[in-house]
């Protein structure tokens, strides 16, 4: 083995032979020992690992729950369960099989991989990914939890209100689930943030978006699905749980609220989320089929154009939920084209998998049985999506068993089973071990056939008419026989599922040691040893092509060898290289965090947060916030450093500087990603307000709020100042000389704002009328985002006193800009949309 | 689908493809294939659903279903201040306009042999067209799910001919 000549000698002092530098590398990177390193670690490995288990256990109770429901339903008259415990058993089903398996079980992988496809050595923000770990499993525990007492919710998984509200849900049922899974959202959020940030900017280097491995392209697009999705329902969540803990009349027919407002939150978050359950299955898909194959993707632009239109198109499709609620034809006409129009992308990548298939040779090995599973399921469900998204059909399967047994086929046959396939295609990253027992081929045809035999009858029950969600029926309707031989292949299904956790619990456990890429696979993720180190990769390559390893059969020993960039840690700290988002030219060294237990607390102090009011702590509840709010302080404040460091060596005689000494960090990316999210929320508001204007009954309101002279007045003039104030200050720390005017500008240009939105709280009765309600929650949105830039501001302030900030060391300040700006946007529209009625009434 | 999965799994390698096979699988399976047709699906879905639409008709009848938990109430526009509970009386042979509301919860009225779905939603009045062809008794259920008295919410439509009608507007039969 001879040295590179290329990795210059002082940054490594010996021969950098792949064991030195693994030796090097793994102390750096290794998690605390014992049991501490469950709470502190924040190695994507680790917590990828936790979050796989812990979402395939949710899987486990999801399934007992199924396979409660069919032995309820095996049988006409059933005395085993009574509507009360049926319908959380059931309610509790769907949002267990959906908010705490599908969601977190593809996070847990895209945590555990994709740093590894991307050539990064961890996600981009490390602590985050340990925090969202944490408040999910918190959440996703005290939900499943609430079904041994008996009070889950109850009320079915997409939580119609009035149903849900207080005068026909009294119980915490509802509460439960408001706020658990609102709870569990945070997690979802903050992992969506990070995995947007590291696919655009944590690659190899070379690494431009056409080189980038499929699956990235798919979670990149699901992660921004999943911050333009998931707000309208957490605003939907905010908006129930106000009505029921404060009697805002947001869903009230009398006081000016409409049920339907729940309804298209909620799908407007719901259809898109179909998709961003499919869409990771379909990337995995498109990464392993072609290794199956033997061959590369057939058409991997057109699969990715594929990918982003499903995204779009995914948003104009929320209605075909609402089919039968009474809208008019012609907009049923729109959606229901839109929904039959979704039928082409997924053509497309489907052809373009058959085509993949087509042109290579394909291999029997148990992932490709389990994708041809999926085919097989997941067409029949995707011609049965068509026959739904034809208005006149809807109107008669709407709500029956049919529309339950279409669903599963396409979550099922699109997601379960691709993933079943990943977990056993990426078993030797996971374990470093190869299958040896062969009982995954038993399981397959038990889950197969036991799935078809379900789920067909399923569809014939529901063609005759026979009604989700009723908890038994009575005989000679001519539902026995096919409810019953649904029962017992849904319990053959049951036995298989079992059988696959099994079966990887065995062989990871006592199989023999596998090599290294067994599958031969030409994506970066394989050419680490097995199971993947800690580090991820021992050095970042120079990437210059799709498929590295299929280009470069030893670029794996060259990478262990150290061949690469950022090899040798010679300032004895975790960094990893960032690059740029499009053509993937190396330009930061970004400094990972190491092991802390700070995420775990903060999850902790979050759960209390969420959890508390569910038995009226309000006072904890607001304790915690403030323990948030310090350790989020804390968090941000062990970034950074007091002097400039300068160009640090990265290898191959690069020079670049530290991501902290760049205008454009990636916190600051993150900050971009995560005020998507905010917008988004905003514009449900008020899309919300425009609905119940348009649409609620009892509507216009007896009166409307004048905007007076002080409110416009403070509010224009907090606006501008806020949004002056960060310009200045940061321009001033660009030339060393003091940001204080300043940052006294923003605060008091914050202080002005939330003034201004402070007379809209003062004049009105938010009780009284949904309009009220609203205009209480638009200026709650802009006193948050004052409070919050306020903040912000207070802590610039410290960092610039302590030193933390100079001409390169910019990027806080350009951060905190950011969200002084869009407070000081956001509140001034919220305010005309609050003024504007009152002004010209 | 699953046939051109079957014979592909039995063909060998078809030596060195190139970018023919994009034309084929994309643009002709991938794209051409499913919009004709999706469009044709589309198309005839909606000239159907527009039959089913309520429009003026000469012999038009107006009743009025209001749903709460966990029974139905049925007003009738020919018989002001008659109400009945669980069964709505209609005309056979006539159209039917059904204006359906909600008192607490979503409902939804469903009377399969007679016409698709429609949800019962407080402060608002859906309107569904439907027409029972021949004189008789059809059953309905609600079908949105309201509670742990939804299984049992069902309600009965009765048909009858002209005599019978006029009889039940005079207020003969129950």
């Amino acid at each position: 083995m001879t040295p590179p000549s290329e990795t210059p000698p002082e940054t490594s002092p010996k021969r950098p032979t792949a064991l030195r530098l693994h030796r090097a590398l793994e102390p750096i990177y290794a998690s605390d020992p014992r049991f501490r390193g469950w709470f502190t670690t924040n190695n994507n490995n680790d917590i990828g690992l936790l979050f796989l288990i812990a979402a395939a256990g949710f899987f486990v109770v999801g399934g007992v729950l199924a396979m409660l429901i069919r032995a309820q339903l095996a049988s006409p008259r059933s005395v085993f369960m009574g509507p009360d415990v049926y319908n959380q058993v059931f309610t509790m089903h769907g949002t267990v099989m959906m908010f705490l398996f599908a969601i977190p079980f593809f996070e847990a992988m895209t945590v555990l991989l994709l740093p590894g496809m991307l050539g990064s050595r961890d996600m981009a923000f490390p602590r985050l990914s340990a925090y969202g770990l944490w408040c999910y499993l918190i959440g996703a525990t005290t939900v499943v939890a609430s079904l041994i007492p008996g009070l889950a919710p109850d009320s079915g998984w997409f939580m119609y209100p009035p149903l849900t509200s207080t005068e026909y849900s009294p119980g915490i049922n509802t509460d439960i689930w408001l706020l658990g899974i609102t709870f569990i959202e945070v997690s979802a959020i903050s992992a969506a943030v990070e995995v947007v940030v590291t696919v655009l900017r944590y690659r190899a280097a070379g690494m431009s978006l056409s080189r980038m491995p499929i699956f990235a392209w798919y979670i990149l697009v699901v992660a921004v699905m999943i911050l333009t999705a998931f707000p309208p329902m957490i605003l939907g969540s905010v908006l129930l749980e106000t009505e029921r803990l404060l009697d805002w009349p947001f869903f009230q027919a009398d006081r000016g609220g409409d049920a339907l407002l729940w309804q298209h939150l909620f799908w407007l978050f719901g259809h898109p989320e179909v998709y961003i359950i499919f869409l990771p299955a379909a990337g995995m898909i498109s990464t392993i089929l072609p290794v199956m194959a033997r061959t590369t993707l057939l058409g991997h632009g057109w699969v990715v154009g594929a990918a982003v239109s499903l995204a779009v198109l995914s948003f104009g499709l929320w209605v075909h939920h609402m089919f039968t609620t009474g809208i008019p034809h012609m907009g049923l006409a729109f959606f229901s084209a839109a929904s039959t129009l979704v039928a082409v992308p997924t053509a497309v990548q489907i052809f373009a998998w058959i085509g993949t298939l087509w042109r290579g040779r394909p291999r029997l090995d148990l992932p490709m049985l389990w994708l041809l599973g999926f085919f097989a399921t997941f067409v029949i469900g995707g011609l049965t999506g068509v026959m739904l998204a034809v208005v006149p059909f809807d109107w008669q399967a709407h709500d029956t068993h049919f529309v339950v047994a279409h669903l599963h086929y396409v979550l099922i046959g699109g997601y379960v089973f691709p993933m079943i396939a990943a977990v056993y295609y990426f078993l030797p990253i996971f374990t470093g071990r190869t299958r040896f027992f062969k009982l995954g081929e038993v399981a397959f045809w038990l889950v197969v056939p036991g799935f078809h035999v379900t789920f067909l009858a399923v569809h014939w029950a529901g063609l005759l008419g026979q009604r989700r969600r009723t908890w038994t029926y009575d005989a000679g309707q001519g539902w026995e026989i096919i409810n019953l031989v649904a029962s017992v292949g849904s319990f053959v299904m049951a036995i298989g599922f079992a059988l696959v956790i099994l079966d990887v619990a065995v062989n990871a456990a006592v199989s023999s040691r596998g090599r290294r890429n067994p599958w031969g696979a030409g994506t970066l993720e394989w050419a680490t040893s097995m199971p993947s180190p800690s580090y991820n990769i021992a050095s970042i390559p120079v990437v210059r092509g799709r498929y590295p390893l299929r280009d470069d059969p030893d670029l794996a020993h060259r990478i262990a060898r150290g061949e690469g960039l950022l090899a040798w840690p010679a300032r004895n700290r975790r960094e990893t290289l960032v690059v740029g988002t499009a053509r993937g030219e190396p330009l930061q060294v970004a400094v990972l965090p190491g092991n802390t237990a700070l995420p775990f607390v903060m999850a902790l102090a979050t759960s209390v947060v969420f959890l508390a009011p569910l038995i009226d702590a309000y006072r904890s509840a607001g304790v915690a916030l403030l323990a948030v709010l310090a350790l989020a302080l804390r968090w941000a404040w062990t970034l950074g450093s007091k002097v400039d460091e300068g160009p640090l060596d990265a290898g191959h005689g690069l020079a670049l500087p530290s991501a902290a000494e760049v205008p454009d960090p990636p916190g600051w990316w993150g900050s971009v990603f995560l005020l998507l999210a905010d917008v988004t929320q905003f514009g449900s508001l008020l899309f919300g307000y425009a609905f119940l204007w348009t649409v609620a009954p009892n509507w216009p309101p007896p009166s409307y709020l004048a905007p007076g002279l002080w409110g416009p007045a403070l509010a224009l003039t907090g606006a501008a100042a806020l949004a002056a104030g960060p310009r200045l200050a940061a321009r001033a720390i660009g030339r060393t000389r003091a940001p204080w005017p300043g940052l006294v500008l923003a605060l008091g240009g914050a202080a002005a704002l939330a003034g201004g939105a402070a007379t809209v709280w003062a004049a009105r009765d938010p009780t009284a009328h949904a309009y009220d309600a609203t205009l209480w929650l638009l200026a709650g949105h802009i006193l948050l985002h004052a409070a919050l830039a306020a903040i912000m501001l207070l802590y610039l302030g410290a960092r610039v006193a302590r030193g933390y900030a100079s001409p390169a060391r910019i990027g806080e300040a350009r951060i905190v800009q950011l969200w002084s700006d869009f407070a000081a946007a956001t509140g001034l529209v919220a305010l005309a949309a609050a003024w504007l009625p009152g002004a010209f009434a | 689908m699953a046939l051109v999965l079957a014979a592909l799994r039995r063909r060998p390698p078809a030596g060195t493809d190139d970018t023919g096979a994009e034309r084929v699988w994309l643009w002709g399976l991938g794209l051409a294939f499913p919009a004709v047709t999706l469009v044709a699906l589309t198309t005839y879905g909606l000239v159907v659903g527009e039959r089913l639409l309520p429009r003026d008709a000469p012999d038009l009848v107006t009743v009025r279903a209001e749903a709460r938990q966990w029974a139905w109430t049925f007003a009738y526009a020919d018989a002001p201040g008659r109400t009945t509970e669980g069964v709505l009386h209609i005309p056979a042979g006539r159209p039917v306009d059904v204006e359906i509301t909600s008192a607490d919860v979503l409902h939804s009225f469903w009377v399969p042999r007679l016409a698709g779905k429609l949800d019962a939603i407080p402060g608002h009045v859906n309107v569904l067209r439907l027409e029972a062809f021949a004189p008789g008794r059809y059953d309905g259920v609600s079908a949105e799910f309201n509670g742990t008295g939804y299984r049992d919410h069902a309600f009965a439509v009765e048909a009858h001919d002209p005599a019978a009608w006029a009889a039940f507007l005079a207020g003969e039969t129950p």
